[in-house]
């Protein structure tokens, strides 16, 4: 798995850091990350296609095209351009088994 | 520009009755034109739930659903593709001892008629369906039935039917009803004009416009069954899930969308129907409880559709009472799709031979003439006798 | 009093809500976004402030001028942001807001839904990595980022030149901008550019300044192929038949916009073809009344017009609302916002010959390019199915090759599917129709949706569907 990030931050001045877990892994974003920022400041999934399981990792950025779905580690379901991260999100890129 | 056409048969209706009637017309040589007002497949026939299922309806209905079921496992030798057909069987719930206890009279009812229902309850029950929520306690399992896709069955049928020398004429609106005293003659209102001796009326919900038009009446209603459709998720659901009494059923696709119905919605206009959001509501209330797994699922669309329903939730198939070349075949009360096959080779039969291979006298239209003469209706009765 | 409702808070529905609170109404302002500004003006989450020259170059002065006046008006609206409409039943919109279903019955109605990027689609689209134009822009304005280090721009439209800038002015590596209009399409739209000479000579300045900056320009390209190991990096492309290819982390790309309809759509609103925005429209009078009595359409989600003519729009919307409802409405304010539509209108007509799409995507399209991408349909599967069904019409369309039946149902795929069916079928774009909105017109929890019915009702007896 990728973990080169697929966005590239803008040097905005000192932000608080926000913690968050990945697949299981510790990470951390800032506050006013949106879940997609956070997780594509990490690498280059957000989740993977039903059909082929090539990875997405969002397109329209403005809650349109529904590609940043994803899932929390308890099975809830999550628009990752439109939600803002949240301390201790558990955050899935794939469905829960 | 004027357009005449003679066939041996007409048939005005499009959807999957229609369309294989002429397909199986064609098989016994006989010329056809059928007359569809939009697209083939696009109305009833092809936005239902995609049940093909024989358990829960009446004895009346299972010579006829046991010979579709036969022609449905032959699917691709008669229309060319799969339709995504899934043998998946069908699991009928009961919520309680009631309902348990009408399922087993039923099974015991259908015993050796082909159905082959096995009751499961108790720890056997809750050990094959996990994921099921807990107000099922058992169900009535029939291995033969299953499920598939409107979209492209009901379409195909037209299509393998045009292959073996059909002739469709999609877009058009039939709007003259005659008769000559030999033909039926048809006409829309781009000059048209059909003459057959003998006319199926497969015109589905709006069937009594046809019937009318020819001396026959029948208290049909439209309905407009409530669907909703999840965004693909983790397969949970290999059965074709129905329950006793009504009022929720549920497949996923082999895709991983989960496909509910059970609601009712309104018609938007006489064509189309909309699910209203009340009943999008209990749709989906009653899927969360039912379907545990979807708790977290979302719904990507609803839609209804507009289907013919009869107050004793039969058919009409059969001939006119004044003219006795027209056959009917329409008002399948939301339960025509895995009976369409049959209902079509019926026809066919009839028009060729003068008779069906499937007992077909409960579905007179005759049946409602006493309503006409001001005695009551039948009761309403459900298809669980 | 009524109920009156704003749908959309960019500036159609700012400049919308302005009128009728002048008016003395208390309109509902319901926005999707957690803050006002649609997309052009979006603003990051509040906890990422930012100057608004440092957001919005140009157009700081008008999104200042937008969110201060908004400001001014807060007292007298009901503003209710982070909130879906995700059905309209009758005369009541479905909502969907905090995690739980409301309605709202109106009397009035005003449509200001925005627009998205318009989508024609290339092999490898669906990589990590690509992103729209207005995707990049977003990630830039609302959350400090860049799509990747090393970026390449493409498509065409007035967007791709001034995100191209603005990521060259955050610092960000532009590798090339590709534009797919023809080079002779400048020569032919300049007279008509010269309708709006402020708007035009920002354009030039933009093309300079990306001169200046080094950034490879070339016109008359054909995007070929995105291509990378789980994420994009590399972009081929031709120009004058000759392959090329560029080194990136990152693509975004667009072919203009395309208006959001859903709404509209499901309010029972009649649509015609456009042949403008060559996509179908909901059909409206000069002063945006729609088709419905009391229905009434503003800004890019009715016509793509732009960020100005949006708030003139948003303007006289509320005046035909008002004027509808017996309210005194000065007919020289009326007129002299529809005079000032003109322009608008002219100019944009001149954009589309600058910057027309791609005339021969459809035929270029290769079989295995994927035109669906939330249920990963192919051109070779649309194609077959025209050939085996012989379908010529968008919905059939759909029901045959689950095209528009993902989650986005249509969004980004109709603009490549409508071209390739009228492509296949050999009929005309318009011929092909439009995919019909259903609802919910995003996905809405299961859940929340079954919360808010009544309690359990038993199913009535006549209605025990199987």
């Amino acid at each position: 798995m990728s973990t080169k990030p697929l966005l590239q931050r803008v040097a905005i001045g000192p932000r608080q850091s926000v913690p968050f877990e990945l697949d299981g892994v510790a990470c951390s974003g800032f506050e006013g990350d949106t879940v997609l920022t956070a997780v594509l400041a990490q690498g280059a999934v957000l989740r993977h296609s039903e059909f082929s399981d090539a990875p997405r990792a969002g397109f329209c950025l403005m809650g349109a095209c529904q590609d940043c779905w994803m899932n929390t580690a308890d099975g809830q379901r999550l628009r990752a351009c439109s939600t803002l991260l949240q301390a201790g999100m558990r955050l899935s890129t794939r469905w829960p088994a | 520009m004027t357009e005449r056409l003679q066939a041996d048969v007409a048939i005005i209706g499009g959807g999957i009755v229609g369309s294989s009637a002429a397909l199986f017309l064609r098989r016994f040589g006989l010329s056809v034109v059928l007359l569809e007002r939009s697209l083939c497949g696009a109305a009833a026939s092809g936005v239902n739930y995609g049940g093909v299922r024989v358990q829960g309806r009446s004895l009346s209905q299972l010579p006829l659903a046991l010979r579709s079921r036969e022609i449905w496992r032959t699917l691709p030798e008669v229309i060319g593709i799969d339709g995504e057909y899934v043998p998946s069987g069908h699991l009928k719930l009961a919520r309680g001892e009631a309902d348990l206890a009408r399922l087993e009279a039923y099974a015991r009812q259908v015993e050796g008629q082909g159905l082959d229902l096995q009751i499961v309850s108790g720890a056997s029950f809750r050990r094959q369906y996990p994921w099921l929520g807990a107000q099922a306690i058992a169900g009535s399992w029939c291995p033969g039935d299953g499920h598939a896709n409107p979209r492209l069955v009901s379409p195909a049928f037209a299509r393998a039917a045009r292959a073996a020398g059909a002739r469709i004429i999609e877009h058009c609106d039939v709007t003259e009803l005659g008769h000559d005293g030999s033909h039926f003659v048809l006409g829309n209102a781009r000059g048209l004009s059909v003459r057959a001796p003998r006319l199926l009326n497969c015109a589905g919900a709006w069937a009594l416009t046809v019937a009318r038009a020819y001396g026959d009446d029948a208290p049909m209603e439209s309905i407009h069954p409530g669907m909703a459709v999840t965004e693909p998720m983790p397969r949970f659901m290999d059965v074709n899930i129905g329950v006793e009494g009504g009022g929720i059923y549920g497949r996923q696709t082999t895709r991983g969308n989960c496909v509910m119905g059970g609601s009712r919605g309104t018609s938007r206009n006489p064509l189309h129907a909309q699910p209203r959001a009340v009943a999008i509501a209990e749709l989906c209330q009653r899927m969360a409880e039912l379907f545990p797994p979807l708790a977290q699922a979302q719904v990507l669309r609803f839609w209804s559709g507009v289907e013919g329903s009869l107050p004793d939730h039969q058919p009409i198939i059969g001939p006119g009472t004044k003219h006795p070349q027209l056959l009917h075949a329409f008002g399948f009360c939301g339960a025509g799709f895995q009976t369409g096959p049959a209902v079509g080779e019926a026809l066919a039969q009839w028009v060729h031979h003068g008779r069906a291979s499937v007992p077909l006298e409960p579905f007179t239209i005759e049946r409602f003439s006493t309503a006409a003469a001001g005695a009551p209706l039948h009761s309403p009765s459900s298809t669980s006798p | 009093m009524s109920t009156v409702v704003i749908v959309g808070a960019g500036p159609a529905g700012l400049r919308a809500a302005e009128q009728l609170v002048q008016a003395g109404l208390r309109p509902v302002l319901i926005d999707e976004a957690p803050r006002i500004g649609g997309q052009i003006y979006r603003q990051p989450p509040a906890t990422l402030q930012r100057r608004p020259a440092d957001l919005y170059g140009f157009e700081a002065g008008k999104a200042t001028a937008l969110f201060e006046r908004f400001a001014a008006l807060l007292p007298n609206l009901d503003h209710r942001p982070d909130t879906l409409v995700w059905q309209i039943e009758d005369r009541t919109l479905h909502l969907l807001s905090g995690g739980r279903s409301q309605t709202l019955a109106f009397d009035a109605l005003i449509l200001a839904t925005g627009a998205t990027d318009r989508v024609l689609p290339f092999p490898g689209w669906t990589l990590p990595g690509v992103f729209t134009l207005g995707a990049a822009q977003v990630a830039l304005k609302a959350q400090a980022s860049l799509i990747g280090p090393r970026v390449v721009f493409a498509g065409t439209g007035p967007l791709l030149y001034l995100v191209a800038w603005q990521y060259v002015q955050a610092g960000g590596q532009v590798q090339a901008v590709l534009d797919t209009a023809p080079p002779e399409a400048r020569r032919r739209a300049l007279p008509g550019l010269l309708a709006r000479p402020a708007v035009a000579a920002k354009g030039a300045w933009l093309l300079a300044r990306l001169a200046l900056a080094g950034v490879p320009v070339r016109r008359g390209v054909q995007l070929q192929r995105a291509e990378g190991e789980g994420r994009v990096s590399r972009l081929h492309w031709q120009q004058h038949g000759r392959p090329q290819s560029t080194e990136c982390d990152a693509i975004g790309f667009g072919h203009g916009l395309r208006s959001e309809t859903q709404l509209a759509d499901l309010a029972g609103c009649a649509f015609d073809f456009d042949p403008l925005d060559q996509a179908w429209l909901p059909r409206r009078d000069a002063a945006g009344r729609s088709s419905v009595p009391g229905v009434y359409l503003a800004g890019d989600g009715a016509a793509i017009l732009g960020a100005d003519a949006a708030e003139l729009a948003g303007a006289r919307a509320a005046l035909a609302l008002l004027q509808d409802c017996g309210h005194p409405v000065p007919a020289a304010h009326a007129q002299a916002l529809e005079e000032a539509l003109v322009p608008q209108r002219r100019f944009r007509e001149s954009l589309e010959t600058l910057c027309p799409l791609p005339a021969d995507w459809a035929a270029q399209a290769p079989d295995a390019l994927v035109v669906c991408r939330c249920e990963e349909v192919t051109a070779g599967e649309l194609r077959a199915c025209v050939a085996e069904t012989g379908t010529r019409e968008m919905n059939r369309l759909k029901a045959h090759t689950r095209i528009g039946m993902g989650r986005c149902q249509g969004r980004m795929c109709a603009p490549g599917a409508s071209r390739l069916l009228a492509q296949a079928a050999g009929c005309s774009l318009a011929e092909v129709g439009r995919l019909r909105s259903q609802p919910p017109v995003k996905p809405v929890p299961i859940a929340v949706l079954g919360a808010s019915a009544p309690q359990v009702a038993p199913v009535p007896e006549d209605q025990r569907d199987d």
